[in-house]
């Protein structure tokens, strides 16, 4: 870590991704997108974007292919939930997964 | 809705990979919160879930600075910062004290109404997830009847949630808005109008939580949304005494169409105890806040 200036601050963090590590170990059901169904892949124009509204890690990049950050997805299925056409599913993790 | 959407700062505050629960209502809250408030800003907040969510030394996911402080004196920190950056001729930056309904209703109640009575210049967030929830589901002044809770856990909780907003209504703020991550851009509208006014500004928002209330992480929304649906949560905004109902609420209480609240109680795991007496006793407090409501809308 570099030397701070202010001698005065003593406990200050920094800012950094994965504070808690990999939080996608924490996750038992794995979010999958069936492009066939998903709004903004169909239409090819953004749009929908539920998952990425409700999502409460910000691990959902919203784009015409919509992409989950599964390094830091808990799997808590809120998205696959909240969906409308119902274009993600949750799959069990299975252990030999690569 | 989508229009809407994309009105929504892109830019994320929090980085992923935080300590919060799967499907916590408030990291989702948070970030919405975050978003509308922008990077000018800075956040005091007491031990907590959101402290949790802060994280430990030496690293932080929140891209806000951020000091943490002891439970009683949420309210009196941001007092401070805002006299602080008064001092320096730096008013165009945002205070916002943050706490849960423990360091609200219970322990922060002074040093709050003491800032609202000053009139001290920081927007308060009581995120209010009905209990102690990061030390393990204590019940708190807002746990509603008929919950149980790891203090409560045969006979339930015999009393009504305190009506902590009629409380802060009583300051006579500039701004009291509730608010409820289930609709996050409601949420985000009631924060870029706080971050407008001056003054104290209280913003209640409540938090779905999963592990407490005993839902699977994936209803947090769904809660949320039937607490607003059965009027157990009412969604409005007092701007200088002048009441609106906004959003979901607004609608509900054109039509007049609001569920009871079973719908709502018989999903969540911590009601598991209650008897058909305190849900009839539930509902006539629910209806009895909701009339209220009405008449200051009407008014």
């Amino acid at each position: 870590m570099e030397e701070r200036k202010d001698d005065n601050i003593s406990a200050m963090g920094t800012v950094a991704i994965g504070e808690a590590g990999k939080t996608g170990d924490w996750r038992s059901l794995r979010p999958v997108i069936d492009r066939k169904k998903c709004i903004p892949t169909v239409k090819n124009k953004p749009a929908c974007f539920l998952c990425w509204l409700y999502c409460p890690e910000g691990v959902v990049k919203a784009g015409i292919e919509v992409e989950i950050d599964l390094e830091y997805c808990k799997g808590c299925g809120i998205c696959a939930e909240e969906c409308p056409p119902r274009a993600i599913s949750m799959i069990r993790e299975d252990k030999s997964h690569e | 809705m989508p229009e809407n959407l994309f009105k929504l700062n892109a830019k994320e505050y929090i980085l992923p990979g935080t300590r919060a629960c799967q499907g916590c209502g408030l990291s989702l809250g948070y970030r919405y919160a975050l978003k509308a408030l922008r990077e000018n800003t800075i956040v005091t907040l007491p031990a907590c879930c959101l402290c949790v969510l802060h994280g430990i030394y030496p690293s932080t996911p929140v891209m806000i600075p951020c000091l943490n402080n002891s439970f009683a004196s949420t309210a009196a920190s941001a007092a401070g910062i805002v006299a602080g950056l008064q001092a320096l001729n730096k008013t165009d930056t945002t205070v916002m004290a943050v706490a849960g309904d423990g360091g609200t209703f219970d322990m922060g109640i002074q040093a709050l109404s003491g800032a609202a009575e000053r009139g001290t210049d920081f927007i308060y967030l009581c995120y209010d997830n009905e209990g102690y929830m990061n030390t393990g589901t204590q019940r708190s002044s807002a746990t509603p009847m008929g919950a149980v809770t790891t203090t409560t856990p045969i006979l339930t909780k015999q009393q009504h949630k305190k009506d902590f907003i009629k409380i802060m209504d009583a300051h006579d703020l500039p701004y009291l808005a509730t608010v409820s991550p289930s609709y996050p851009i409601d949420l985000y509208e009631k924060f870029v109008k706080a971050k407008k006014i001056k003054g104290t500004r209280y913003i209640h928002m409540y938090v779905p939580c999963p592990p407490g209330w005993g839902f699977a992480t994936k209803d947090t929304i769904k809660t949320g949304k039937l607490a607003v649906e059965t009027g157990v949560v009412v969604l409005f905004e007092i701007e200088n005494g002048k009441f609106r109902f906004t959003g979901r609420s607004k609608t509900l209480a054109e039509r007049g169409n609001r569920l009871p609240v079973i719908n709502y109680l018989e999903k969540q795991g911590r009601f598991r105890k209650m008897n058909i007496e305190q849900l009839n006793q539930q509902q006539a407090w629910v209806d009895g806040k909701w009339q209220e409501y009405i008449r200051r809308a009407e008014a």
